[in-house]
């Protein structure tokens, strides 16, 4: 059987990729969502927005369920702590999923437009809040949520003090939020202009150029902040440069109407975000000692299953994630073709 | 209440909410798949009519499942922190599987399918629905492993450095003796539950079109669409009740084998009986007191169905709990080294609430049974191409043909999870030692508040939307052709 530290290792990695995976996917689906009305002139526009991300947006959902999934299997102890500690940012989460997710599908079964609005803001409205509380529970990650046994069931740790709500919110976790909207934002703005013609593809590109700016303005204050609050050194500010320089090339290309490019840049953006926050969960998974010791007593090693599971999770990681990324990249290249409202049907009349 | 009261509430509504729609997206896929199928060989018009309409209802059912099912995934750690500590090891790796293997494939397959009638050749877009419907089938294999697991948790044990079961055998887990006949029964009476959507909404449809006189062009059309849908959802009916006897049959012996004070608990039984009875109807049940209650019997029954013989003897629930408190529970390791610590936390009654069990078990039948009559009914009805009649009778019966077995699907798992209590992990951790202790009653109270508004409005418009496409009938159609030209319309898009 394979060591346990470099199994433990592995799996944080693997989580890692698999919340990766969710926010470079489904950060776009989140910005287009938040867009809709605003970047939709009127039905058909909006209809072309929704027909974007169709196809790929219940699929790119999938990354983060499995990153719930893989972090119960592998670090049961950390799912645990985490999902009761945080467990009124969680329900926004799903309250925010249940109404963006059902909305996609049911805007579209009756022309009205009362009822079309009411979903429109429906799916902005619950990828905004999914995207805000992210962003500021990730930035709680980087500061570390304080853990301590419970004093009866002394095997479990729960935050504490006990209820942690408010703490959530302290500047820098509300940057986290405000950040990784403005991220999604431009990211989602940018799969628009590179998935639509038209008008709609020249006000995606605008307003991109404008959202570009305040993402690239708070994403280096989050991201200096970040070294100070949580420093990892030489790993840490190699990524913040990496990822100011995505920014950057993302508003550049976009400015140059290099669609492809500017898109490419954001995911790339976010891809080394997601790395540098994740170095800073090293080991301790994002919790710190209440009670004050170096290293937080809930971490990679005291959380983590047993090698046998995650040796079959191993083997069931390396045979189904490149099988997945092989089908998910297919269905962006089934549905490659720029859409404008010359391709949006009308709405076919009911027929009795 | 009790936070720990009201995170049971709380599991019992979200998860008999969330299996509404489970059966219908598991069974309702394959058979749109088969209707799929048989007009892409065919090219018969009506048969894609009938998968473009039964795909709608699909779909409007399926974004339900979807979104209902997260909310499943996350409250293990939300609401029951120490069970998902004590258990991750084993319970978390069908969970994260089942992500990786199941809903990637269900939801990329499906999107692409939705969206993909011009994007792709006709057989390639076949394949996309079989995939998603392959994917609703593996889900249900990962979690009712984890859920036959937490009935007879086999393949683990208890490590007290760690203070925490786990898995010494993944193959043991996946072949659970009760997840080997839980799997089958759930997906025959998914079939039984999607084959009674298709009968209801065909033949009230067909009863209309017997109303409407002479009829001529598209009715014709309509009537043989609608003609060969209620044949085809009252054969899966039929054919999917009768499976779903054979596999209760099996299963309630398997429980008697695994659960006996289950089972005692679903019959009322308090003593241990040689050729014990069948209670049609039983009240005031309770076991403290001799002799209590009535019940009208039919004697050697209950035997039959726990042991295959009508003379075998049933355990009864005092019995059990007396073996219960001296040996503890013995079906598995986890089970023999987990006694002391039962001792330990002053459990002594160990069987489930008996009006709960006793009803839900014959809810279950009842409505299981009820669904198949009205497949035979309906094939009655249609036999040699005949009309049926219609009537309110007819009408009731084709409300009933989905909701009947949607319903006994529920009664089923709340007489399978509340049979199993006081356990969360059966004969091992008792669910008032697993919530989150960390979490209030507040924070358990207001969620639950604000899921059943939500949940009850997403009803609504739910139940809404699948009135108003099941009432307007057949959509027009025309073949799908793979677009070449940019700027072209698309055939199809939200």
């Amino acid at each position: 059987m394979v060591d346990a530290t470099v199994l433990q290792t592995l799996w944080f990695i693997l989580i890692a990729v698999l919340w990766i995976g969710y926010l470079v996917l489904e950060g776009f689906d989140y910005g287009v969502a938040m867009l809709i009305p605003f970047l939709g002139k009127n039905d058909k526009e909006r209809r072309v927005m929704v027909n974007t991300v169709g196809p790929v947006w219940d699929g790119n959902e999938v990354w983060l369920l499995t990153a719930g999934g893989a972090t119960f299997a592998a670090f049961p102890a950390w799912y645990a702590t985490l999902f009761s500690g945080l467990y009124l940012p969680l329900f926004l989460v799903l309250v925010g999923l249940i109404i963006r997710g059902v909305s996609f599908e049911y805007r579209s079964k009756h022309p009205d437009s009362k009822w079309r609005h009411t979903f429109d803001w429906m799916a902005a409205t619950g990828s905004f809040i999914v995207s805000l509380v992210f962003g500021v529970g990730f930035a709680n990650f980087i500061l570390g949520l304080p853990v301590a046994a419970d004093a009866k069931l002394t095997s479990l740790f729960v935050l504490e003090p006990r209820p942690y709500f408010w703490q959530l919110f302290s500047p820098f976790g509300l940057l986290g939020g405000v950040v990784l909207v403005a991220l999604f934002l431009f990211h989602g703005s940018l799969y628009l202009s590179l998935k639509t013609k038209g008008e709609l593809h020249d006000r995606a590109k605008g307003f991109a150029a404008k959202v570009g700016l305040v993402a690239i303005v708070g994403g280096a204050a989050f991201l200096i902040w970040q070294q100070f609050v949580h420093p990892t050194g030489l790993i840490g500010w190699g990524l913040l440069v990496l990822a100011a320089l995505g920014l950057v090339s993302a508003w550049w290309f976009n400015n140059a109407g290099r669609d492809g490019i500017a898109f490419v840049s954001t995911a790339a953006t976010i891809l080394f975000v997601a790395v540098g926050i994740f170095t800073a969960m090293w080991p301790g998974l994002g919790f710190r000692d209440a009670a004050g010791a170096a290293l937080s007593p809930l971490n990679v090693t005291t959380a983590s299953s047993t090698p046998y599971t995650l040796t079959l999770m191993t083997v069931a990681a390396v045979i189904f994630v490149p099988i997945v990324l092989a089908y998910t990249t297919w269905t962006y290249w089934v549905f490659r073709r720029r859409l404008s409202i010359e391709n949006i049907p009308d709405e076919v009349p009911a027929t009795a | 209440m009790s936070a720990e009261t009201l995170a049971r509430w709380q599991f019992g509504i979200t998860t008999v909410y969330h299996f509404l729609f489970v059966p219908i997206t598991i069974a309702l896929s394959l058979l749109v798949a088969v209707m799929q199928t048989i007009w892409v060989r065919t090219g018969a018009e009506k048969m894609l009519q009938l998968t473009k309409f039964f795909g709608k209802l699909f779909l409007i059912n399926f974004a339900m499942g979807v979104v209902t099912g997260i909310v499943q995934e996350f409250q293990f750690g939300m609401n029951w922190s120490e069970y998902s500590r004590f258990v991750g090891d084993i319970f978390g790796a069908p969970l994260a599987l089942e992500a990786l293997l199941a809903f990637f494939l269900e939801s990329v397959f499906l999107g692409i399918w939705i969206f993909g009638w011009d994007r792709l050749p006709k057989k390639v877009h076949l394949a996309m629905i079989w995939l998603a419907a392959i994917g609703t089938m593996i889900s249900a294999v990962f979690i009712l492993a984890a859920n036959s697991w937490m009935q007879n948790p086999v393949g683990a044990k208890f490590n007290p450095a760690t203070d925490r079961a786990e898995m010494t055998n993944l193959l043991t887990v996946l072949t659970n003796p009760v997840n080997l006949i839980t799997l089958p029964h759930v997906l025959v009476a998914a079939y039984l539950t999607a084959g009674g959507l298709i009968l209801g909404v065909s033949g009230w449809h067909l009863a209309k079109l017997g109303r409407s006189g002479e009829l001529a062009g598209k009715q014709l059309d309509q009537r043989a669409a609608w003609t060969w849908a209620t044949k085809f959802g009252a054969w899966v009916m039929i054919v999917a009740g009768v499976l779903s006897i054979a596999t209760g049959d099996i299963q309630g012996k398997v429980v008697t084998a695994e659960q006996p004070i289950k089972m005692a608990a679903a019959e009322g039984l308090c003593n241990s009986t040689q050729s014990a009875g069948f209670s049609i109807v039983a009240f005031g049940v309770d076991c403290s007191k001799p002799d209590s209650g009535f019940a009208v019997t039919v004697p050697g029954v209950f035997s039959y169905l726990g042991k295959g013989d009508v003379n075998a003897t049933m355990e009864g629930i005092n019995d059990l709990n007396k073996k219960y408190a001296t040996e503890g529970f013995t079906t598995n390791d986890l089970q023999v080294q987990a006694k002391d610590r039962l001792t330990a936390a002053g459990v002594t009654d160990f069987a489930p609430s008996i009006p709960v069990t006793f009803w839900s078990f014959r809810m279950m039948i009842a409505l299981g049974m009820i669904g198949i009559l009205i497949g035979l009914w309906a094939l009655l009805a249609t036999r040699k191409g005949r009309l049926p009649k219609g009537g309110k009778l007819w009408t009731a019966a084709m409300i009933a043909a989905p909701l009947a077995p949607l319903f006994a699907n529920s009664f089923g798992w709340i007489m399978a999870e509340m049979g199993r209590q006081p356990f969360i992990v059966y004969g091992v951790l008792p669910v008032s030692a697993a919530w989150s202790p960390g979490v209030s009653a507040f924070e358990v109270g207001l969620t639950m508040v604000l899921y059943t508004l939500i949940y009850g409005a997403l009803a609504v418009v739910e139940v809404g939307l699948l009135l108003h496409y099941i009432k307007l009938g057949l959509p027009d159609v025309e073949e799908p052709k793979v677009l070449t030209d940019d700027d072209a319309p698309l055939s199809f898009a939200y």
